[in-house]
């Protein structure tokens, strides 16, 4: 921390940019609600203590359903309160009692032996268990007396300070009261950087000291640059308040197709599950990563050819004339489908996965393609088709024959593997187009598991290694002639976007709401200038080194000032 | 004591949503309704999670079980709703 006159700065990553100005507002961690002295009341009390805990935890939870905005966030908690006043953990806290705990210790092991038995269940009820941990720290903190650890609500807009947010504090999260997001924890691709870059709130993460901000106190927060501020006055708040609002009017008002300053095209299109997720709101130029295995999750059997063909020309009648990149089934032993009948695997990111599944069950990819083909023929649109993990130049020329096989005109490969990044040219010598996925490509780059807290460093996609894999295959398509795309968390980030299309990149693909603020970044620089900050991030020692050098840390450009 | 077997027509299976408008119903029947998958131990059907850790996906086959003279009318209108598209329904309404 820097003191001066002014005041302080900290410093993180900034993973979502904007500005703000406020008041700090502190998010207790839950951990403070453990080891609290307990004086224990005879067996029947405790138990009725615990009991009456739950039930309070479980009112809670009801409560926040009632004020969350999207359905998905209300239907979370919504069950997690019917969990909190499951008659079973009820029947668990008494007989812990009866084994000699008192009220907190019972709740917490009901809690403990219930996650449990929904981790052994497996797939999406596995996703569940986080929120009996949840369940144990509220029912705790009501037996206790003192406020859950959650999103405060002070009754003004502020600036939300945390050691790091979980899936269920950010439900909750209202970009209308929460001006910005600093945690102390946490990397670029964390739960609180993806929700914060969606819901367009600047965020600052990893940010060293951030613990010691007080309640009340006032900070600027820079999400692009990663830098808060306190001992701020008045008038710099709003003069920054001013920037924040000239900067989403701009926002707003983007439209069109993506474009660097003079006018080199770098394609803006949508990461996509299904026709639900296409958001008429957005302007893009296109789907450039269809996931279909939103339609094969859950089932025992594969989705009949009927159901696929349905589902595929959905999504092509809605988006007539624009680019469509249907990525086939991405499933395998890391994310596992019943019906692929494949084997428990020790190392399942290492396994067959991806377009490896084909090895065992090409009747599978066989059925895929035949349905992409019919949806095409019967809706007139000529869509893109890629396979993912594709590794080598043989898969790359196989899946090739197959789709081409079936009439489909524009085949590629996702490039998740530094095997297929290094041998970029050869794949395109068989393919039409390859689409690169930053976020697995992260993982197998730097050997850093995508959902390890603890190695975010590594999987920051600002990794000079692995901005050279990109540039492998950004050059490759220039030879080429090819068009090279990037899909992934690297995509929406508005300040690596003029790095890519520096590499050679040549579409953009993302969730809708970071559309707008990659189309800016983009705008604002020369695709010489784009080239030379490509050059510079290749050349630095690490992601920080990288961000500096490419100018990612310089303040935005404002026009109005 | 009369049984019902069922085959989960949900696509998210007996899960979230389903799984919620499931247990909320079972609560509400006047009679205990217990729920269980192939030979395994039957759960109190009005308790989300023994339902949840059933792991009943869709096209699992499950089987209701009741007793007292509430427990035909219980099991044919749970029967009936594990037997519907609990989520299209949602998708209906909302």
């Amino acid at each position: 921390m820097s003191e001066s006159a002014a005041g302080a700065t900290l410093r993180g990553l900034g993973v979502s940019p904007g500005l703000a100005a406020g008041p700090v507002c502190r998010m207790e961690d839950p951990s403070h609600l453990r080891g609290r002295p307990w004086t224990a009341a005879s067996p029947a009390e405790e138990a009725d203590t615990a009991v009456r805990a739950l039930l309070a935890a479980s009112l809670g939870l009801a409560a926040l359903a009632e004020k969350a905005a999207e359905p998905e966030a209300r239907a979370i908690l919504e069950a997690q309160s019917l969990i909190a006043a499951d008659p079973l953990l009820q029947e668990a806290v008494r007989e812990n009692v009866r084994d000699g705990m008192h009220a907190l210790d019972a709740v917490t092991a009901a809690c403990d032996h219930h996650r449990d038995a929904l981790l052994a269940a497996g797939g999406h009820f596995a996703e569940r268990a986080a929120d009996l941990a949840d369940i144990a720290n509220r029912a705790v903190a009501a037996a206790l007396d003192v406020p859950m650890s959650a999103i405060p609500d002070p009754g003004h807009p502020y600036v939300l300070v945390a050691e790091d947010l979980s899936p269920a504090d950010t439900v909750t999260l209202d970009p209308a009261t929460v001006l910005a997001v600093i945690t102390e924890r946490g990397g670029p691709t964390s739960h609180t950087a993806i929700l914060a870059r969606a819901r367009g709130v600047p965020a600052v993460v990893a940010c060293r000291g951030a613990r010691e901000l007080r309640d009340g106190t006032p900070v600027t927060v820079d999400g692009a640059l990663g830098e808060v501020r306190t001992g701020v006055g008045d008038a710099e708040a709003a003069e920054v308040r001013r920037r924040e609002a000239a900067r989403r009017s701009r926002l707003r008002a983007s439209t069109g197709p993506g474009r660097t300053a003079d006018g080199h095209p770098v394609k803006l299109l949508l990461n996509i599950g299904s026709a639900a997720d296409l958001d008429a709101e957005v302007s893009a130029e296109g789907v450039g990563l269809f996931r279909t295995e939103v339609l094969f999750l859950d089932r025992r059997t594969a989705p009949d050819m009927d159901e696929q063909v349905a589902a595929y020309e959905a999504v092509f009648r809605a988006l007539p004339g624009d680019r469509v990149v249907v990525r086939t089934l991405d499933a395998g032993t890391d994310k596992p489908l019943p019906f692929l009948g494949l084997p428990e695997e020790t190392n399942p990111a290492l396994g067959v996965r991806g377009l490896r599944v084909a090895r065992a069950r090409p009747d599978v990819l066989d059925a895929q393609l035949d349905a992409v083909a019919a949806a095409a023929r019967a809706t007139g649109v000529r869509p893109w088709v890629m396979a993912p993990m594709v590794t080598t130049v043989a898969e790359a020329a196989d899946f090739a024959r197959r789709a081409r096989a079936r009439g489909i005109a524009h085949v590629g490969a996702m490039v998740e593997v530094p095997a297929a990044a290094l041998q970029a040219s050869r794949l395109l010598a068989e393919l039409d187009f390859l689409s690169v996925g930053t976020n697995d490509l992260s993982q197998y780059t730097c050997a850093a598991d995508r959902q390890h807290g603890e190695l975010a460093d590594l999987l920051d996609p600002w990794q000079p290694a692995l901005l050279r894999l990109v540039a492998e295959c950004g050059a490759a398509g220039r030879r080429a002639g090819k068009p090279v795309g990037v899909c992934g968390e690297a995509a929406a980030d508005p300040l690596l976007a003029p790095v890519l299309a520096g590499l050679g990149v040549t579409s953009l693909s993302m969730s809708g709401p970071s559309v707008p603020a990659v189309r800016e970044a983009l705008a604002a620089r020369t695709l010489a200038e784009c080239e030379e900050a490509a050059r510079a991030a290749l050349e630095a020692d690490g992601p920080a080194e990288a961000r500096a050098r490419a100018g990612a840390d310089r303040p935005e450009r404002d026009p109005d000032a | 004591m009369p049984e019902r077997t069922v085959v989960i027509a949900s696509r998210a299976g007996l899960h979230a949503r389903p799984a919620k408008i499931f247990v909320e119903a079972a609560a509400r029947q006047g009679t205990p309704v217990r729920i269980r998958v192939g030979d395994g131990k039957p759960v109190p059907a009005h308790s989300i999670l023994a339902v949840l850790a059933l792991g009943a996906v869709h096209g699992t086959e499950v089987t209701l079980d009741a007793d007292g003279p509430d427990a035909d009318a219980a099991l044919d209108s749970l029967a009936a709703l594990l037997s519907r598209d609990l989520d299209a329904e949602e998708n209906v309404h909302e």
